[in-house]
């Protein structure tokens, strides 16, 4: 072991060697296997208990019971704590046995099995660089490099590739992909982290109390103990200081209640039962792939309903990352209904169209007569959409074609020229084949004039099989237009109309045109280009002008509109969220324009958020040159972007302040191309500055560290894989569900929390206050009010279930108002419920109780005597009245505070009532007396008090004195400041009948923008790709040069998989930030198995 | 399009618990709730403290102090410790007929029988009459376990030890003679505490059971020598004992002595005058200690104590006095009907 740390610290290069176990096994590498339980069967017992007793409660009342077994000092019989103590203990440990055999049954491990021939690989240590690899494969004593290109990272997916070679060079904790999962923390709410200082503060005033009794004590022994000598003798040495020692610990004892051990327990209790409404919750259930939500962690429930900051992942989360081909421009003349009103029209019927896919649904039949009518300007349309791009084709039976596409824009607008008649079938490196309706042609590819960040457009050039040249450019409106012959201007101004529309609706534009070619133009061009290709310097721009020569005067076409599908509800929660003055942060992998055009169709960002703030710098200067600019920005309406390298300026730690400034006083803040790491730095930003609760929901394996750094993770559990659930705090299937979980689950669990203490510090100091004053009248000698069963049972049987029917089943307002009313989500974020302050008021309250109820009955049993003469002012009887007293006070406190009175509740209230007389008048009872005389001391008393007019006169009498300032308090105020909580629940009266569901706000039209619709998920370098042949499907012989780039290029390529960021070429995207790492995130996302 | 057969295996139960349906009443403070009900319970308040006070005011309580702290008062010369055996005689008039039954207490201040080392100091097995703890008291008996001579003491404990042990002799005077007033020493204490927490071990003589054991030193005769005259009031059960082992809440205290209810007192104590004699042997003077003696009666509310009547009066106005406060807050501000 000691070998094994001393190795794992210091390693500084891997050794591996294929199929050689021994020799691999002497390194001791870790396992796939990882570990997470804790106990076996037979150190649970030992192992539990060591642990439980380091929790600082429970080894306080370990302390407790070390002080009540010392004869001297025992003012309370050894099982006032010894029961609950006991019980606490045993329920912790039953939960923790649970846990641990859940973990148990997780632990899996995998098996790679393989053969391959001899080799050695020596490589780097295990990391978290995701975009980094080094190392050397030796092989038949000839050595490879190895370098990112050539590994596979856990969870990928081998496409177009039925098997490969490997070797695993890092497993379980050691992968990459572990490695860069950020710290798994564990995470406490913030109302745990105030009850912790609140019990320090409460064991400050306890020893407060104590002090003050001790001194009380020792005058008291001065001038009165010191005459009483007669009936009390003193032992040798006790003097009256050594008393006021003896008496401070005493009242430790007593005192104790005032941090009550069932506190914790009950707290638990709650969370778990409030965890189990979430997981039972069929609102979030998601019935088309069956899965409901799940809370994953059951100890940060009321949290929720404090959620000041939501960060959120974009694909997947967001969205559905389905793209769909709603509508284009051919010509002038705007084809496709708006999805509003999709249902009310018929699907196309593409049955004329054998090579039809299926699932493409198209809703304007004037589009598909359009092609029929073989309408020009329609066919080069659907022309330029079946060669213009850079996708594959796979058709394993003939006619059942399958597209791979890189960006699923593309892969939708192929599909939709594929539907229109112009299939695209097949492609080699210089050629493309498609079925011009219904006719078999090839075109000859002679260029791909290939996409970027700067260019936003892409070109081909390709010759008709009847030898006509033609160029064909698709790309942002924008820089078509720049590019267009002038002839094309009365159409441009109709197609820009149509244009924005598009936007308007929150769709992808892209404006098609086209150019016949001469050829002894193209032919000196070829020539041209080919030289630059092949030049060693300044190649990026000498192609970069070539292409701008040959891309102009272009006639346009008209214009495609790709909707991004967003999920379910996602603008409608959002809006409800901002309501609810939860701000949203979208922090994406994906370019600027992609996360632009989502955010305004998804209502994150809106038409009158005109002033758009954009930190773009390229160094840290920049940046802060901007962050400064933007401080003097009217920025109420404005939103906040960051791009690409910017970001990682923005998190630098001498402007990280300025930028949370800047990005706070935005009302939407959107985050572009962010790595994982830089995700989960803005979530520590925020929470290190705003001292405000987060909440991270995403996806993805990229997603993971934010939702390990959030205070709240959410895993959307959805195709993606497990990784993202796995690490979160709550999962569930779609993003809309995020608005029950905090408006309706997580406000509920606040309030249900807090409630919950304010009540049971109430309970427990006015319970605990009675003692203090009492102290005063028997010499402070340590002398308990109540009998010590009472002491036992108070918080395990009287006061135990009210209080948990309450946390359990309290609601203000039901699900339907808090959706109404998203407002009522604010106290919550303002920590209104439970603070310091309330905490105090508490304290307040409890001290007023106890005066109460010790001096009333004090008053009212003074030299007073049954009604048949004999005795009721005995101590036995007092504590009886006083219990009594207690008992009705804190369960009708307990009932004003309930909100929600459940038949479960009226039978917990009115039982444990019932249960304090059965259980007193069994305790007090003959025979158990007779049995065990010296235990229950109190017989007889409850029949000889409880059948007096006057201890009842003044049960009643201190009940409602307890409770009559407290209404005319709570009730003064809700006239002079309602709350919010007030004004609903007037309104709820008045409603009486739950109001109908609130109107589902329609898509809000822009036609007045101006703003680009453009956008697309494209990476640079395909083009090179499609045209050197490199990726297309070898013939399975070719299995060497299959391994180099199986799990790369195959995975970008999957219709599924995300684009955003993914460059072949590992080039960066924007030349203008040539830094930039976000590549090969790609990859991590499609997560089928996570054990490899 | 063919509807596909969707799995809901993971569907959670619609019920209404599950789903937090659960039919609930749900109150709310509402003026038409809170002002109304103020009312009432300051109407029934007031009533109740009305009934109270009056019940109070009709319930006659007479007190003598005879500590003899004053050296006019007849007791005085008794607050000598090293007299013993000393007796004084109060004499005191009854303007009125003293209704009866009359209760004869004593009563003691600055005495704090609510000490918890004192009140601790006690065996309960050997009460209830158990041998074995005849031989070997509880250690709760500290520091009156045993005596000097290691002999164990029964009763143990500072309670039994400080036994209270004044007695007293009702006369009336009529025309200068006395006549002794009859006084019921058997009906004061719990019936639980006669019939089941005190027993006599089941030997007899009682004396026997006592064998090996020493009394408590302060008591002038053991236990079971308490009432000779009457085996049902001896030892254990002797009610004065009982009494005087339910120690009282509170260090200002009165515990009931004897019941006045035969012969010619059984309608109360007639107008005249009447002579105490007291046997004063219970020193309270080394902590500024009080002894007294009441005569009361009682009603349905037990003795007399005015505090829950004025209480009930108080609390009740105050009821009335804030619901009115409500009602003018509630007609200026009503509560906030928009939004």
């Amino acid at each position: 072991m000691l070998l094994r740390l001393f190795f794992s610290s210091l390693e500084l290069e891997r050794k591996l060697r294929a199929n050689d176990r021994e020799y691999n096994l002497s390194f001791r590498y870790a396992t796939n296997a990882i570990k997470t339980s804790k106990y076996n069967f037979f150190t649970f017992l030992p192992l539990n208990l060591f642990e439980q007793f380091q929790r600082i409660a429970n080894a306080y009342f370990l302390f407790l019971l070390v002080l009540q077994v010392i004869p001297q000092i025992s003012s309370l019989s050894w099982f006032t704590t010894v029961v609950p103590l006991v019980l606490v203990l045993s329920v912790t440990a039953a939960k923790d046995a649970t846990d641990d055999i859940v973990r148990m049954n997780w632990d899996r491990s995998a098996h790679v099995s393989a053969f391959s021939p001899k080799g050695e690989v020596r490589c780097e240590p295990p990391n978290n660089r995701l975009d980094r690899f080094t190392g050397t494969l030796t092989c038949s004593s000839q050595k490879y490099p190895l370098d990112n290109e050539k590994i596979l990272l856990r969870g990928c997916t081998l496409r177009n590739t039925e098997w490969c070679f490997g070797l695993v060079l890092f497993g379980g904790p050691e992968t990459k992909l572990m490695q860069n999962c950020g710290k798994s923390t564990f995470k406490r709410t913030s109302v745990d982290r105030l009850m912790n200082i609140l019990v320090l503060c409460i064991f400050g005033f306890l020893a407060f109390m104590c002090t003050i009794l001790a001194i009380g004590n020792y005058l008291w022994e001065l001038n009165e103990g010191s005459g009483f000598t007669v009936f009390l003798p003193r032992l040798d040495g006790n003097n009256a200081g050594f008393s006021a020692f003896l008496t401070f610990w005493s009242y430790v004892i007593i005192l104790n209640t005032v941090v009550p051990i069932s506190l914790y327990v009950s707290v638990e209790i709650i969370r778990l039962g409030n965890s189990f409404y979430i997981d039972w919750d069929r609102k979030m259930y998601y019935a088309r792939n069956d899965t409901p939500a799940e809370a994953r962690t059951t100890t940060l429930n009321e949290e929720l309903g404090q959620i000041k900051y939501v960060f959120s992942d974009k694909t997947g989360t967001l969205t559905q990352n389905i793209m769909t081909f709603n509508k284009c421009s051919i010509n002038g003349k705007s084809y496709g209904t708006s999805s509003d009103y999709e249902h009310l029209k018929k699907t196309v019927d593409f049955s004329f169209n054998e090579l039809a896919d299926p699932r493409f649904v198209f809703h304007d039949h004037s589009l598909v007569e359009a092609v029929k009518l073989e309408n020009p300007e329609v066919q080069a349309f659907f022309k330029l959409l079946s060669l213009c791009h850079t996708v594959m084709a796979e058709e394993k039976k003939e006619g059942e074609l399958f597209y791979l596409a890189q960006s699923p824009d593309e892969g939708a607008l192929v599909t939709a020229a594929r539907n229109f008649g112009f299939v695209f079938r097949s492609r080699t490196p210089d050629s493309i084949s498609i079925v011009e309706m219904g006719k078999q042609s090839s075109y000859q590819l002679l260029a791909i004039l290939d996409f970027n960040n700067v260019r936003k457009r892409m070109s081909v050039i390709v010759r008709s099989p009847e030898g006509k040249l033609s160029l064909y450019c698709k790309g942002a409106d924008t820089i078509i237009y720049e590019r267009l012959h002038h002839s094309c201007s009365k159409l441009m101004d109709v197609t820009t109309e149509h244009l924005n529309e598009f936007a308007g609706e929150g769709l992808r534009t892209l404006a098609l045109a086209y150019k016949d070619l001469d050829e002894g133009y193209f032919t000196q061009w070829k020539q041209r280009h080919h030289e630059a290709s092949t030049c060693l310097d300044n190649r990026e721009s000498k192609l970069e002008q070539l292409y701008e020569e040959i891309e102009k005067d272009l006639m346009l076409l008209g214009a495609t509109a790709i909707e991004d599908k967003l999920q379910d509800g996602v603008p409608q929660t959002i809006e409800q969220l901002s309501k609810a003055d939860i701000k949203i942060w979208v922090l994406t992998g994906d370019k600027q324009e992609t996360a632009e055009n989502i955010g305004y169709s998804c209502n994150l960002l809106r038409e009158e958020m005109n002033e758009v703030f954009i930190i773009s710098g390229n160094s840290l200067d920049d940046v802060r040159q901007e962050l400064r600019s933007g401080m003097f920005l009217h920025l109420k309406t404005c939103w906040c972007q960051h791009k690409e390298c910017s970001h990682a300026y923005a998190l630098d730690h001498t402007v990280e302040l300025e930028f949370l400034k800047t990005a706070c006083m935005c009302k939407a803040v959107i985050c572009c191309r962010v790595t994982p790491l830089q995700k989960a730095q803005v979530v520590e930003l925020v929470k290190k500055y705003k001292r405000a609760v987060t909440l991270a929901i995403g996806d993805g394996a990229n997603d993971v560290s934010m939702i390990k750094a959030a205070h709240i993770g959410v895993g959307i559990s959805g195709q993606e894989g497990m990784q993202a659930v796995l690490s979160s705090d709550y999962s569930f299937a779609q993003f809309r569900f995020l608005q029950r979980l905090l408006l309706v689950h997580g406000r509920w669990s606040y309030l249900r929390m807090c409630k919950f203490l304010r009540y049971f510090f109430y309970k427990n100091f006015t319970f605990t206050f009675v003692h203090f004053w009492y102290a005063f009248f028997c010499g402070f000698s340590a002398q308990t009010v109540y009998d010590e069963w009472f002491i036992t049972l108070y918080n395990l049987v009287y006061t135990a279930l009210p209080v948990l029917g309450m946390s359990l089943f309290d609601q203000d307002v039901n699900d339907v108002w808090s959706f109404q009313h998203p407002q009522l989500y604010v106290p919550g974020q303002l920590n209104l419920y439970f603070s310091k302050t309330a905490f105090f008021k508490c304290a307040l309250h409890s001290c007023y109780s106890s005066l109460v109820l010790f001096f009333i009955p004090y008053a009212a049993m003074h030299s007073t005597v049954r009604d048949d003469g004999k005795d009721v002012a005995d101590y036995q009887s007092f504590a009886v009245l006083t219990q009594t007293c207690l008992l009705f006070a804190v369960t009708i406190q307990l009932g004003f505070e309930m909100c929600y009175w459940t038949a479960v509740n009226t039978v917990f209230v009115l039982g444990s009532l019932a249960m304090y007389f059965a259980v007193t008048f069994t305790m007090y009872s003959n025979g158990l007396f007779l049995v065990l005389p010296s235990a229950f001391p109190f017989m007889g008393t409850a029949r000889n008090s409880l059948n007096q007019p006057n201890v009842w006169l003044t049960v009643v009498l201190t009940s409602i004195l307890c409770l009559l300032p407290v209404v005319t308090h709570r009730f003064l105020l809700m006239l002079l400041s309602p709350t919010i909580n007030d004004k609903v629940m007037f309104k709820v009266r008045k409603a009486k009948a739950t109001p109908p569901p609130p109107p589902r706000r329609t898509r809000i039209r822009r036609t007045s923008s101006r703003r680009s619709g453009y956008a697309f998920s494209h990476a640079q370098g395909y083009g090179d790709l499609v045209t050197s042949g490199r990726f297309l499907r070898r013939p399975v012989t070719s299995r060497s040069s299959g391994f180099t780039n199986a799990g790369r290029t195959t995975t970008g390529f999957s219709p599924m998989g995300r684009s955003a960021g993914y460059s072949p070429t590992g080039k960066a995207q924007n030349t203008k930030v040539p830094d930039v790492e976000v590549t090969s995130l790609q990859m991590y996302r499609t997560i089928t198995n996570t054990t490899l | 399009m063919v509807k596909e057969e969707l799995s809901t295996e993971n569907r959670p139960d619609n019920t209404a618990f599950t789903q937090q349906r659960l039919p609930a009443w749900q109150p709310i403070l509402s003026a038409g709730i809170i002002i109304p009900g103020f009312v009432l319970i300051g109407l029934a308040f007031i009533g109740i403290g009305v009934a109270l006070l009056v019940t109070s005011q009709s319930i006659q309580v007479m007190e003598i102090d005879y500590t003899g702290v004053d050296q006019g008062s007849p007791c005085f010369k008794c607050t000598d410790s090293t007299v013993s055996n000393c007796k004084c005689e109060i004499e005191f008039t009854i303007d009125k007929l003293f209704e009866g039954p009359v209760f004869f207490y004593y009563g003691l201040s600055n005495y704090f029988q609510n000490y918890r080392k004192y009140g601790a100091s006690k065996d309960a097995s050997q009460l209830s009459g158990d041998l074995d703890y005849f031989t070997s008291p509880a250690t709760e008996c500290d520091p009156y376990i045993k005596d000097n001579n290691d002999k164990p003491i029964v009763p143990c404990g500072s309670i039994a030890n400080s036994m209270f042990n004044d007695s007293f002799v009702l006369s009336r005077l009529i025309n200068g003679a006395k006549e002794v007033v009859p006084l019921d020493g058997k009906g004061i204490s719990w019936w639980t505490d006669y019939n089941v927490k005190y027993r006599n071990p089941s030997i007899t003589p009682l004396k026997n059971a006592f064998n090996g054991t020493v009394k408590p030193i302060n008591w002038p005769r053991p236990a079971y020598e308490l009432d000779t005259s009457d085996p049902a009031n001896n030892g254990f059960i002797n009610q004065d004992f009982l009494v005087w082992m339910r120690r009282a809440a509170l260090p200002n205290f009165r515990k009931l002595y004897r019941r006045i209810t035969e012969g010619n007192y059984a309608d109360g104590l007639p107008a005249g005058d009447y002579s105490l004699e007291i046997t004063y042997n219970y020193p309270v003077l080394s902590f500024d200690g009080r002894k007294k003696v009441v005569f009361s009666n009682v009603s349905w509310m037990g003795g007399k104590n005015e505090f829950l009547g004025i209480a009930y009066l108080v609390i009740g106005s105050l009821c009335v006095i804030m619901s009115i406060v409500m009602l003018i807050v509630y007609a200026k501000f009503k509560f906030p009907d928009e939004d």
